[in-house]
């Protein structure tokens, strides 16, 4: 591991400042991904700015049902919340879907939200990669991708995101509060996130210093008719091949809303609006599910070894979408 | 001291040294905290496939504060040659495969190693590779035997006769890809120079051999190299003989003048300690209308490194199982530019038996014979291609317990038909096989002046819990309660002994420990009383001299296997193997075998590959989040029983090994219930998603 400074601001101000000075600097928060990408020597900073100590680890829920959830809040805790198992089922499940028991102790909601991808080239340095070394090439795309990105991607990078937490809180159409050098500012995780184009490099929109502070989530009334269901390799503790976030609501017999939100597909969570415009208004039955979600992987560009993801995905929102409305298949 | 007459073997106690282990007060070979001083060493990995390494840039790192040494094929000291070609670490300029080691820094911490090493510039010479196994592979040969001196080929009677005349025929082709062998501890040593005196601590599963081969290497004597192996977390082959991690450890502590550890990183181990190799196998069977044997082939193809020749021996466990008038197994291997091959769990069986017990299924559906049945229905007399009496062979039995067990008789043939909400349930059966080898072994007894005995033998306990059997076994030798004998293990100073391989280690070590026992027991009658007797034993003898029957384990595996309809994902909700594995001296641990070798066998079914990218020519998925392995969730309700089964010819202990042939047809029972359950046949392995999705009844 690169030697390294490490600093443990007692502010947010502190911390913000230490961030933004220092160019290539990490904060630092469970260190479940920073601090393995770092022994891979992936990561090399020279500053570790350790935001432990800023505490940033409580969950607020307001009269209407939202919720904000600070930026060092436990996976662990936050899943079991009462708030959120009632209010946003999807996200409590996407949470314990996760990783393991162990990890989800130690992970944190913002760096869960920024953990870096898990394609296996930009985690080996003995390897070009696009993401990790800009202009060395993207030896995924003829190589091994059967996880990689079939929405999204470009011809630099078709990395996928691997958060299952990021697709419910997309769903849910969170954002994020952030306290940069010139204040704060809050963004859609629609803004948060980039597609890789040219610059694969560039994940998000964050600059250097900018700390997020807390993970805000509107209130969503049928949020309480909501599900995550993630497609793995095996029974736990396995990133997914394939997930689906989705809330519904049904009134008078037709889709009145509806929210969709894809994991495992593209480089970021993928909010599937195509599908939802295209439910709204409909009768909720398994063929206009899977006609509304045809409709968004239209676009799609799979590569031989992903292009399983397709069927699957449309197979695992319809199934959501029929359990959660009840809808015969 | 008191004679008893209960016998300690067939009770479970629990394992000797388990609370040392969970308290932490066991060290483990490179925990050896009395040592001060000691150096660390990383190893450089090639970043090529193939080629050779022009220069090594060592004079940025070797001033780094902290860096002891930096080794390079140009510096490194030179060795013996040795008889495992891998070992020649350093040796020369050559790079055989990516991953490969082409230098290392010894630093005094692991982190500046580590950092040093990452930023070692190597240039190279790289050339084309090949590291792709293909069925039509222009390198595909055909080595002289196979591992460890089978015969490559046999044939017996006209099979391409056979099957032209036969009523049903099955040719199919399966595939077992790359898995990699992943002990909890990693490959570990630890090596201090006193003088010319070499003491290494390892994680081996055997020390003697392993001193033989450094002493070997180093050109010592034999009594100047002592290696201690006491505690060892997990092998399954890939610590059976001593490994580059020990040289590089021995080297460079030579090299600093302290002691100096190696511990291997979880990336490492992906290439440099053996791994199971990739197979293509073609199975063609011929049979009569009611699922008779008349002809078996079957044809195995996989890979060796350029480093050393490995062939797997795959298709040996089909010249014994089953009744057939015909029979041809063949093995052809490509060398190619990958890392090198060597045993891992149940090496040949394993994988063979995925094929041939796939094989047997699809004839049963063919013919329309039942899957237990039609085992039965081609049970042999003899060992078919030698002809000789089996010491004993209790297929049948297992298979008869096991369907009755399982619950299989109210069994509907019919594939894809069951359903249990969103899943697809369907159950299937494979036959196990492992041989019961033995190996000589010497050891010593001794009464203890304060009371009580102490037995030594350089015996391995890589997790089995061999210490606490050996300790049964020597009571009952010494007619004495397991409570007044103490058995040291794990080191080379008590002479010749058998690896804890091949599933040989309680038959062989049992075998010594049972003549010391003995020896003692006799001279303490003769002598009377509680002089300080000692005796020294060896089975060389005895063990050359047991001839003239086929000697083997069998046992049959029941899977039930549910898929989900939605998306392809396959579940495991019940494992059974029953097996016919001789007198069975621990309950406790042999059911741990049984059902570790299963749990193993489950993996290798749903999850294990290492995944190639013949750009590179390495295993890009090198680490535990990408190379899945059975997670707890993924195992069950999963059980293993045994069959009585008393055999006077295969040792004196009437045991046969059991810590492989958990593994052996695990895989195929997985896969005929995954063919029962949704009417896919998944012919190559691991059944995964993604294979079954297009398949799924509608
Ligand atoms: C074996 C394994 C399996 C896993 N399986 C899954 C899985 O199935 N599903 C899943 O979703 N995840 C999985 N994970 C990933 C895990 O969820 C993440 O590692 C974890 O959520 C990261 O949180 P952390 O607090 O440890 O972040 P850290 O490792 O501390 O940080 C991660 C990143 O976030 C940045 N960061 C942290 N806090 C802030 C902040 N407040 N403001 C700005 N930047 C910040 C850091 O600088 C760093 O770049 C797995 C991880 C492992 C190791
Ligand atoms: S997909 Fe992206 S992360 Fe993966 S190798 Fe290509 S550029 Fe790198």
């Amino acid at each position: 591991m690169k030697p390294f400074r490490y600093a443990r601001p007692g502010g947010v101000a502190e911390a913000v400042r230490s961030g933004a000075e220092q160019p290539g600097s990490r904060f630092l928060a469970g260190g479940t991904n920073l601090v393995d990408l770092m022994k891979l020597g992936v990561e090399r900073p020279d500053l570790v700015v350790d935001v432990g100590g800023l505490g940033l680890d409580e969950i607020v829920v307001d009269s209407g049902g939202g919720l904000r959830i600070g930026a060092n809040v436990r996976n662990s805790d936050l899943a079991v919340h009462p708030a959120v198992r009632r209010e946003l089922p999807m996200l409590s499940q996407a949470l314990l879907s996760g990783a393991s028991g162990q990890l989800r102790n130690q992970a944190t909601a913002a760096g869960n939200l920024l953990q870096r991808t898990r394609c296996v080239y930009f985690q080996d340095v003995s390897k070009p990669c696009n993401k990790r070394e800009p202009g060395s090439g993207c030896p995924a795309r003829q190589g091994d991708h059967r996880n990689l990105a079939v929405l999204g991607g470009s011809a630099a990078c078709i990395a996928t995101h691997p958060s299952d937490f990021a697709v419910a809180l997309a769903a849910a159409d969170a954002e994020v509060a952030v306290t940069g050098p010139a204040g704060e500012r809050t963004l859609r995780l629609d803004e948060l996130y980039l597609l890789p184009g040219e610059h694969p490099e560039r994940e998000t929109s964050l600059a250097p210093g900018d700390l997020i502070t807390a993970i805000v989530v509107p209130p969503l009334p049928f949020g309480t008719t909501s599900a995550y269901r993630k497609v793995r390799d095996r029974a736990s503790y396995a990133f997914a091949v394939a997930s689906v976030a989705a809330a519904i609501d049904v009134t008078d017999g037709v889709v009145r809303d509806v929210r969709i939100a894809l994991g495992a597909v593209a480089p970021k969570p993928w909010r599937a609006h195509r599908a939802e415009d295209a439910l709204r208004g409909l009768e909720p039955t398994a063929s206009a599910f899977r006609a509304a979600v045809e409709a968004e992987l239209s676009v799609a560009e799979p590569l031989p070894d992903n292009a399983f993801k397709l069927p699957l995905t449309a197979n695992v929102v319809v199934s959501v979408l029929s359990d959660l409305t009840g809808a015969s298949r | 001291m008191t004679a008893i007459t209960t016998r300690a073997v067939g009770s479970s106690p629990t394992r000797i040294e388990g609370t040392a282990k969970v308290t932490g007060a066991a060290r483990y070979s490179t925990e050896q905290d009395h040592l001060g001083d000691v150096a660390y060493l990383w190893p450089v990995p090639a970043t090529i496939a193939k080629g050779r390494v022009e220069a090594v840039d060592s004079d940025a790192v070797a001033g780094l504060p902290g860096v002891l040494a930096v080794l390079t094929p140009d510096n490194a000291p030179r060795l013996e040659t040795p008889d495992d070609a891998e070992l020649a670490v350093l040796q020369d300029h050559e790079v055989s495969y990516r991953g490969q080691f082409v230098a290392a820094v010894v630093a005094t911490s692991l982190e500046t190693a580590r950092e040093a090493a990452a930023s070692l510039h190597i240039t190279y010479a790289e050339v084309p590779h090949d590291s792709e196994l293909t069925e039509n592979h222009p390198k595909l040969s055909k080595p002289e035997k196979v591992n460890p001196a089978f015969p490559t080929d046999t044939e017996d009677g006209d099979v391409d006769a056979a099957l032209a005349a036969a009523a049903v025929t099955v040719d199919a082709t399966y595939r077992t890809p790359p898995v990699h062998n992943n002990p909890m501890e990693p490959h570990a040593s630890l090596a201090v120079w006193l003088g010319h005196e070499l003491t290494l601590y390892d994680s081996l599963q055997g020390a003697f051999a392993a001193q033989q081969a450094l002493a070997k290497l180093f050109a010592l004597p034999p009594a100047s190299v002592h290696v201690i192996n006491e505690h060892v977390g997990g092998g399954f082959g890939s610590k059976g003989t001593v490994r580059l991690g020990a040289v590089l450890a021995a080297m460079a502590a030579r090299e600093v003048g302290r002691p100096v550890k190696v511990v291997l990183g979880r990336q490492h181990m992906f290439t440099v300690v053996g791994y199971r190799t990739p197979t293509i196998q073609r199975v063609r069977l011929g049979a009569d209308a009611d699922g008779q044997l008349t002809a078996i082939e079957h044809a195995a193809i996989e890979q060796t490194s350029t480093v050393l020749e490995f062939a797997e021996q795959t298709t040996v466990a089909t010249r014994i199982m089953y009744a057939a008038g015909s029979r041809r197994t063949s093995h052809r291997l490509a060398a190619l530019d990958v890392p090198t091959p060597r045993w891992m769990r149940a090496p040949g069986e394993c994988p063979g038996m995925f094929a041939l017990e796939s094989a047997m299924d699809e004839l049963a559906v063919a013919t329309g014979v039942d899957p237990v049945e039609i085992r039965i229905r081609n049970e042999p007399d003899v060992e078919p291609e030698s002809g000789k009496p089996f010491s004993s062979r209790n297929l049948v039995a297992c298979l008869r317990e096991g369907a009755e067990r399982f619950g299989w008789a109210a069994r509907d043939p019919r594939p894809g038909v069951r359903r249990d909400g969103r899943w697809l349930v369907g159950t299937g059966v494979a036959a196990s096989t492992y041989p019961s080898y033995v190996g000589p072994s010497t050891a010593s007894a001794a009464a203890e002046p304060g009371g009580g005995f102490v037995v030594r033998i350089s015996a391995a306990d890589i997790g089995t819990g061999a210490r606490t059997v050996l300790t049964q076994i020597a009571a009952d030798a010494l007619r004495v309660r397991v409570e007044e004998v103490r058995v040291e293990i794990g080191d080379s100073s008590f002479g010749q002994a058998a690896l804890a391989g091949g599933s040989m280690g309680t038959a062989s070590w049992g075998w010594a420990v049972t003549r010391a026992g003995e020896r003692l027991r006799a001279a303490l009658d003769e002598h009377g009383g509680d002089g300080r007797l000692e005796v020294h034993v060896d089975t060389a003898e005895e063990v050359k001299a047991r001839t003239g029957f086929a000697y083997h384990a069998f046992g049959a595996q029941y899977a039930e296997a549910r898929v989900d309809l939605d998306t392809g994902e396959v579940r495991v909700p019940r494992l059974l193997g029953v097996f016919g594995v001789g007198r069975i001296v621990n309950p406790r641990t042999a059911r741990s075998q049984l059902i570790g070798g299963m749990t193993m066998g489950l993996s290798m079914a749903l999850h294990e590959e290492g995944v190639l990218d013949p750009a590179f020519g390495d295993y890009v998925n090198h680490d535990f989040a990408g190379y899945h392995v059975a997670a707890a969730a993924d195992v069950a309700d999963i059980d293993a029983v045994w069959v009585d089964e008393q055999d006077e010819h295969v040792n004196p202990l009437g045991v046969k090994g059991i810590g492989e042939i958990g593994i052996v047809g695990t895989a195929a029972a997985v896969a005929n219930a995954v063919f029962h359950a949704t009417g896919v046949r998944v012919r190559d392995l691991p059944i995964r998603l993604d294979k079954l999705l297009g398949g799924l009844p509608g």
